[in-house]
């Protein structure tokens, strides 16, 4: 058979589309999460950082108190308070928002394999037993509809909270008063602070939410898709998500269609086996559609007029 | 006091506000009285803008004391002003071009259904409201970004308005405006006047304030200077108290004498940014020592035209001869080469840049030239000072030294750079595209003598802007441009009214 009508027939097995989703989840999580951030005014490369640290700490946490939920909540607050830091530094001191995120992303690299070696010891965390990880969650009836049910009703607990965020997400942005004002700090600042709009406080709480959002994703993948932690485990998976918030325009729902794009290039790489291609290839998947996506497939897009840009309050 | 003395909206006394380096305001006494139109005038730097944004709450004065309505009040930021009846309109404006009129208006004040979402239905029905009201009609669902500059500013007015505002304060409302958009801005503020709004109109433009107030405050730095009667004064009043001296309003020149045809366009065509026709075949011949003025509503090709002209932008067809040489085809450096000079109408992007030093951008474009430069390599920098020293001396421009960056000097000094830079690069055409926009009294003086000295030493100029008056009085002759197209060449003393008629597409062409 040839590699082709390989992948032809992977295509069209439902087990292939179930691991799509799940993998479009780990994505689409921090990719919302940019998506806010940046429609805020806040540039955001530090969601690999910020998942990192959650999916360490997710670790930890449920290694010490033998429960997923909390452990999925300490992750959150990690990631938050990472995102906290960027935006101390990018708000408040308006230092360049690209070189901060850089900076979190290498700390929380360090900080991570520091915390290994300091508490266990050891390269990797060692195995949460499988009792107390993120479970599984079928929906009944549903998830008998054929292809379909296997596909979208027997996933993880996270990839619906992620569907249900998504809709969530939207509609805030698009459809509420607070998503008018978050996306009017990020177009025009001057012009929200003159309309009586708190410009800092906006741009805090939506970079937080990113670090919120980031840290559920690396509690996802330490503690739901896979049960350990194992240094620099987010693989770019960060930079993937960033790719997909600038693919979709900064908007959820175009997010989330980039996100099942790269998905389902790292479903096809875990299903390397039983294609005769080198996995080696298969692997640079997700990361070669990243380029090709970036290079233009979409052309250009307009980021929020004032993203990147700190305000200075009173400012021409 | 008289029973019959019109209430004060606004009393400001003893404003004092410094910024380190400069004393903005000083001591400065402000009386607005309710349901006038009440201009402040002032050259750029005078501290009018600084006075506005003390009374909307932009910036704190060190000292002094406001009274609103005669009730003394502290205005700690924007949403005192607010709460206060006072509104502004920014001269830059603050809109958000992605968002609907309907959302720019309602932002911040949004009208909101169950747990916050934005009620589009009511926001309609308050624009509806205020349209009904004030008879300024908008459509709330238009995206900003779509709509003409004058219907932009609409839409500052109204979210003004809704915000509740007694008292408007209008920073240089007309900067950006054409003159039918002005026309129709009075209408609007002589409107809000009769519904028993006040009006503060700051300007530098001294025929809009004499049309358009009833009294006039003239600052200059940082004081005030005098206090008019608009209709018991005149515009050379106005502008000797602006500028501290007398000042020559209208441009002293002798007849010219145009020699040889030395610049020709034959069916020149091209389009805008967006890719549509911008100019639709553009014919006039270019004199020595004359002034051609292209006059019209901006919009109407203007840019496109000296683009072409500069060869910043391509043409899609007909001929641009320089003496008998086809130019059609230059791009900046060759067209710079041969002998054509450029003033740009966008300053600050393309005929500065602004982190360069003065000295540097005064050689820009010539950095290649043997006497700026070894082989194209090396600069030469001794020469270079002794230019930048020449020209800051030759052309008045008010730095502290060469070195200083460009960003730093005021506007009429960065358009005298560009000025001196141009003009002594000895061409034998310059195009000049709005030469003096934003420049203050004093710098627009200069300019215009300098421009009429380099049409006596024989060059060829084409003037483009879109002050009619500035046309009218240096042109030789005036072509009036509209849609594209050049719709008649009129004498340099024609009539006001003749050319605004044919600015807007109606008139006949002269046979």
């Amino acid at each position: 058979m040839s590699v082709v009508s390989e992948i032809l027939h992977l295509l069209v097995t439902a087990s292939l589309w179930n691991q799509v989703l799940a993998a479009a989840v780990l994505l689409l999580l921090p990719a919302l999460g940019g998506v806010i951030s940046e429609r805020s005014g806040v540039v955001n490369i530090a969601m690999e950082g910020m998942m990192l640290t959650g999916a360490f700490f997710a670790v930890v946490a449920d290694l010490g108190l033998h429960n997923p939920w909390l452990a999925t909540l300490v992750a959150m607050a990690a990631g938050g308070l990472m995102a906290l830091i960027h935006a101390v530094v990018s708000i408040r001191f308006r230092a360049d928002q690209i070189v901060s995120g850089i900076a979190i992303n290498i700390f929380a690299a360090g900080l991570t394999v520091f915390l290994v070696n300091r508490i266990y010891g050891i390269q990797d965390v060692g195995h949460a037993s499988y009792s107390e990880l993120l479970p599984s969650l079928n929906i009944p009836v549903l998830e008998q509809i054929p292809f379909i049910g296997h596909v979208f009703f027997q996933q993880n607990v996270i990839v619906y909270v992620a569907l249900v965020l998504l809709v969530l997400v939207h509609v805030v942005l698009f459809r509420t008063r607070l998503g008018l004002r978050i996306r009017a700090v990020g177009e025009h600042p001057q012009a929200a602070d003159t309309a009586g709009i708190n410009v800092y406080a906006i741009r805090y709480g939506a970079v937080i939410t990113s670090g919120l959002l980031s840290g559920l994703a690396g509690a996802f993948l330490a503690i739901g898709v896979s049960n350990t932690f194992v240094p620099n485990m987010t693989d770019g998976r960060g930079y993937i998500a960033l790719a997909a918030m600038i693919f979709g325009k900064w908007t959820p729902f175009g997010a989330f269609v980039a996100c099942l794009i790269f998905g389902l290039g790292e479903a096809i790489y875990a299903n390397n086996s039983i294609i005769h291609v080198s996995p080696y290839l298969l692997s640079m998947l997700p990361y070669l559609l990243t380029l090709i996506v970036l290079a233009g497939v979409v052309g250009r897009s307009n980021p929020p007029a004032a993203d990147g840009i700190p305000y200075v309050a009173g400012s021409e | 006091m008289s029973a019959t003395a019109p209430a004060n909206a606004v009393e400001m006394r003893g404003i004092t506000k410094a910024f380190p380096g400069v004393v903005a305001n000083n001591k400065v006494d402000f009386t607005v009285r309710a349901g006038e139109i009440h201009a402040l005038v002032g050259e750029n730097g005078a501290g009018k803008t600084t006075l506005m944004n003390v009374l909307y709450g932009l910036v704190h004065m060190d000292e002094g004391e406001i009274l609103i309505d005669g009730k003394p009040v502290h205005i700690g930021g924007p949403r005192d002003a607010i709460g206060k009846g006072i509104g502004m309109v920014h001269q830059h404006f603050m809109l958000i071009p992605v968002f609907t009129v309907g959302e720019n208006v309602m932002l911040g004040r949004e009208p909101v259904t169950g747990p916050g979402f934005y009620n589009r239905v009511r926001a309609r029905e308050e624009i509806a409201e205020l349209t009904r009201k004030y008879g300024l009609a908008l459509d709330p669902d238009a995206r900003m970004a779509d709509l003409p500059v004058g219907l932009q500013q609409r839409a500052e007015i109204v979210k003004v308005l809704y915000r509740g505002a007694n008292i408007l304060i209008l920073d240089e409302p007309t900067g950006v405006l054409t003159p039918q958009e002005s026309k129709e801005l009075f209408g609007v503020l002589r409107d809000l006047v009769k519904t028993g709004k006040t009006i503060i109109f700051i300007s530098h433009k001294l025929r809009e304030v004499l049309e358009i107030s009833d009294r006039i405050t003239v600052m200059r730095r940082g004081n005030v200077v005098g206090h008019l009667v608009t209709k018991d004064t005149n515009e050379q009043e106005i502008a000797t108290q602006m500028v501290g001296r007398a000042v020559l309003l209208r441009v002293d020149k002798k007849p010219a004498k145009p020699g040889p045809v030395t610049f020709k366009v034959e069916d020149l065509t091209a389009s805008s940014d967006r890719g549509v026709p911008a100019l639709k075949g553009v014919s006039f011949e270019l004199r020595q020592g004359e002034i051609l003025g292209i006059a019209g509503v901006e919009g109407n090709g203007q840019s496109e035209l000296v683009e072409v002209l500069a060869g910043t932008r391509r043409a899609t067809g007909g001929r641009v001869l320089l003496g008998d040489k086809n130019v059609t085809t230059f791009d900046a450096r060759t067209e710079r080469d041969a002998g054509i000079a450029f003033i740009p109408e966008d300053r600050r992007g393309a005929g500065l840049v602004l982190s360069y030093s003065v000295a540097d951008n005064l050689i820009l474009g010539r950095q290649r030239t043997p006497a700026f430069a070894w082989r194209e390599l090396v600069l030469r920098l001794v020469a270079i000072r002794d230019w930048a020293r020449r020209l800051v001396k030759e052309f008045d421009i008010r730095t502290p030294s060469i070195e200083t960056a460009a960003r730093n000097l005021s506007g009429g000094n960065q358009q005298k750079i560009i000025v001196a830079r141009e003009m002594a690069s000895r061409p034998r055409v310059l195009l000049a595209a709005q030469p003096t926009r934003g420049v203050d009294i004093g710098a627009i003086e200069f300019i215009h003598r300098r421009i009429v000295a380099e049409r006596d030493e024989g060059t060829a100029i084409l003037l483009v802007s879109a002050e009619l008056d500035e046309v009218r009085s240096l042109s030789d002759r005036i072509a009036v441009i509209y849609e594209g197209k050049i719709v008649s060449i009129e004498p340099g003393d024609a009539p006001e009214e003749r050319l605004g008629l044919l600015m807007t597409g109606g008139g006949s062409a002269r046979g």
